[in-house]
């Protein structure tokens, strides 16, 4: 009988710590479910409240208790944003700038990246480290010098001061190379007995390869050309060649104190929708770009 | 590897990027390194035909500059302030993430959206949340017009409005506003690596842990934080290199002011320090500056190798 009563406890034990396990679990997954969606609540509050400021009228922006959503919505913000900004030639110059320059470094990094990993030379590995060493150094030990040599170039106020300085990447021909070297010799080889010619080859075969990481490269590009500042600033900040980051800020000078938000809200919606747009659709090419980099443009 | 019978080609296919190397890499450093040695060096004066001596004279009034003390103090702080918040909180959102099934690709895609914006127009956008709107500068007869909806959000719950970035601000109210957004900015990229790294993570191991009835804070400590340690190695380096570069998103929240109404260029960093040095045709003081950036970039990732070569497992 003692024995029985031993086992009927142990039994009781094992079906208590089971039905407490499995509690335990679910409150941890209704935890882990509150908290995430608190932060993405968090992440996606500025964005929601950038629209629904920019729908507002200033009169409905200034009550002191404040409006989840317009009470009229008022897309003439946009319009009066447009105009105040002179939105128009900043897209326009951002634009012209970005996909020059991207297709300009895209020839460049394709060539470095082709003699990198598939053509042999003396010298080949010493060059390529020094090459990434200078990836250390921060952009700003370069800008002060560049900033001499683009005025004594008598570049300042044009486009080329915006596209030359930065079409070589170190970054992206390490990124290109490491995919060239992926695809297998003996595809270089029986296109060398066909009698093939590099170029002929890096066209045809190596180039549609990697269309994965060049589209990569030709986004983070672009995206640098929409989110510089600093450089622009320094070089280029007149009417003509202005950015659009710059223009933005230069447009609305004033953040804090009496402002007309909605305006400005409106401006900042529509400098970040081509941005949002490019997300949406190359979703995928983006995060593996940017996993892979670590670097903001 | 074959070898090319023409290896001049190879330079050929080579030139372009070399060139361009040549004069807006290469020549700068050589460049950036002489200007920082010669004492008191500018742009203007070389026109004039002014020569100038060669010495470390640069170096030390840099460091006894005021400015750069504050500009230093500054981004010391949002550095050792913003790298472990946004890092944990990256860590637990990743971890989490990883450990549900439904809605984790949405979640996954509303994680991400901070790192596809333009960090000038958000923080224009933080400015109008923490912005107490009305004139407001001090006088006795001030009109509030709206708190702004953070403030709104603090009273709602019972709080007292504070004076975040407006005229009159405190140190402090300025330094919590950058750091949540920094943060804010910062987040998407670190979650996007540790959640690749998460799902790397061999499920046998999980497997093995479960057979032996470990608990899950245990399996935590002993498995996904050593199998992850690389990750957040790299998370944490980058973030520190990142951090001392910070410089764009104080002009989002604070415009080319750097600082409030009442105290412009209180938040300035090393980066602004550079340029502020560099617009005024003070090429010798902004070179030593950036090397002294440099260094300390250099010495910071240092450190964080050396640290995680005892830490980081495998």
């Amino acid at each position: 009988m003692a024995k029985e009563t031993i086992k009927t406890m142990h039994e009781r034990d094992i079906s208590a710590e089971r039905t407490r396990s499995r509690a335990v679990g679910i409150i941890a997954k209704a935890f882990c479910y509150a908290f995430l969606i608190f932060m993405a609540l968090v992440v996606l509050f500025p964005f929601y409240w950038m629209i629904n400021s920019s729908l507002k009228s200033l009169e409905e922006y200034r009550q002191s208790v404040p409006t989840f959503w317009p009470q009229k919505v008022l897309w003439s913000n946009y319009a009066e944003a447009f105009t105040a900004a002179s939105l128009g030639r900043l897209f326009f110059n951002t634009a012209y700038v970005g996909i020059v320059s991207t297709i300009l470094s895209l020839v460049i990094t394709i060539l470095s990246a082709f003699a990198f990993a598939r053509l042999e030379f003396k010298g080949k590995n010493l060059l390529f480290s020094a090459l990434l060493a200078t990836m250390m150094i921060p952009g700003e030990l370069f800008t002060i010098t560049n900033y001499s040599t683009v005025t004594n170039l008598g570049w300042m106020n044009t486009y080329t001061v915006l596209i030359v300085p930065f079409l070589v990447s170190v970054f992206y021909i390490y990124l290109l190379r490491q995919n060239f070297m992926q695809i297998p010799n003996e595809l270089y080889l029986a296109a060398k007995v066909d009698g093939t010619s590099d170029f002929k080859y890096l066209c045809k075969v190596m180039i549609p390869l990697s269309l994965p990481t060049l589209i990569s490269i030709t986004i983070l590009k672009m995206m640098g050309a929409w989110n510089s500042y600093i450089w622009p600033r320094l070089v280029a900040n007149d009417d003509a060649h202005r950015l659009i980051t710059n223009g933005l800020r230069n447009a609305f000078t004033d953040t804090t104190g009496d402002v007309n938000y909605p305006v400005q809200m409106a401006a900042v919606a529509l400098v970040s929708a081509p941005l949002f747009l490019v997300f949406i659709f190359l979703r995928k090419y983006i995060m593996k770009g940017v996993s892979r980099s670590g670097i903001k443009g | 590897m074959v070898e090319s019978k023409q290896k001049w080609k190879a330079w050929l296919y080579l030139a372009p990027a070399i060139v361009l190397l040549l004069v807006f890499t290469v020549w700068p450093i050589i460049n950036t390194v002489r200007m920082a040695f010669l004492e008191g060096y500018s742009g203007l004066k070389v026109a004039g035909g002014e020569s100038f001596a060669f010495g470390v004279g640069n170096f030390v009034k840099v460091i006894k500059y005021q400015k750069f003390l504050s500009c230093l103090k500054n981004t010391v702080l949002l550095c050792v302030l913003t790298v472990p918040i946004s890092s944990l909180l990256a860590l637990l959102v990743a971890v989490f993430l990883n450990s549900i099934k439904w809605l984790q690709k949405p979640l996954q895609t509303i994680f991400f959206l901070p790192y596809v914006t333009n960090s000038i127009a958000i923080g224009m956008v933080f400015a109008a949340m923490f912005n107490i709107v009305g004139s407001f500068y001090g006088t006795e007869n001030e009109i509030i017009v709206t708190a702004g909806i953070i403030n709104n959000i603090i009273e709602f719950f019972g709080g007292k409005a504070v004076n975040w970035i407006n005229y009159g601000s405190s140190y402090a109210a300025n330094i919590t506003v950058m750091v949540i957004y920094i943060v804010w900015n910062a987040l998407p990229f670190k979650i996007l690596i540790l959640l690749g790294g998460l799902q790397s993570i061999n499920k046998q191991y999980y497997d093995a842990a479960k057979v032996d009835g470990t608990s899950r804070r245990r399996i935590f400590a002993r498995i996904t934080v050593p199998l992850l340690s690389p990750m957040l190695a790299y998370v944490v380096i980058t973030g520190f290199i990142g951090g001392f570069k910070e410089y764009t998103s104080i002009i989002g929240i604070f415009g080319e002011a750097m600082g409030p109404a009442d105290a412009a260029g209180r938040l300035n960093t090393m980066v602004g320090f550079i340029y502020d040095a560099l617009s005024t045709n003070n090429q010798g003081r902004a070179s030593a500056a950036a090397l002294i950036l440099f260094g300390i970039i250099l010495a910071v990732t240092l450190i964080n190798l050396q640290v995680s070569k005892k830490r980081v497992h495998y």
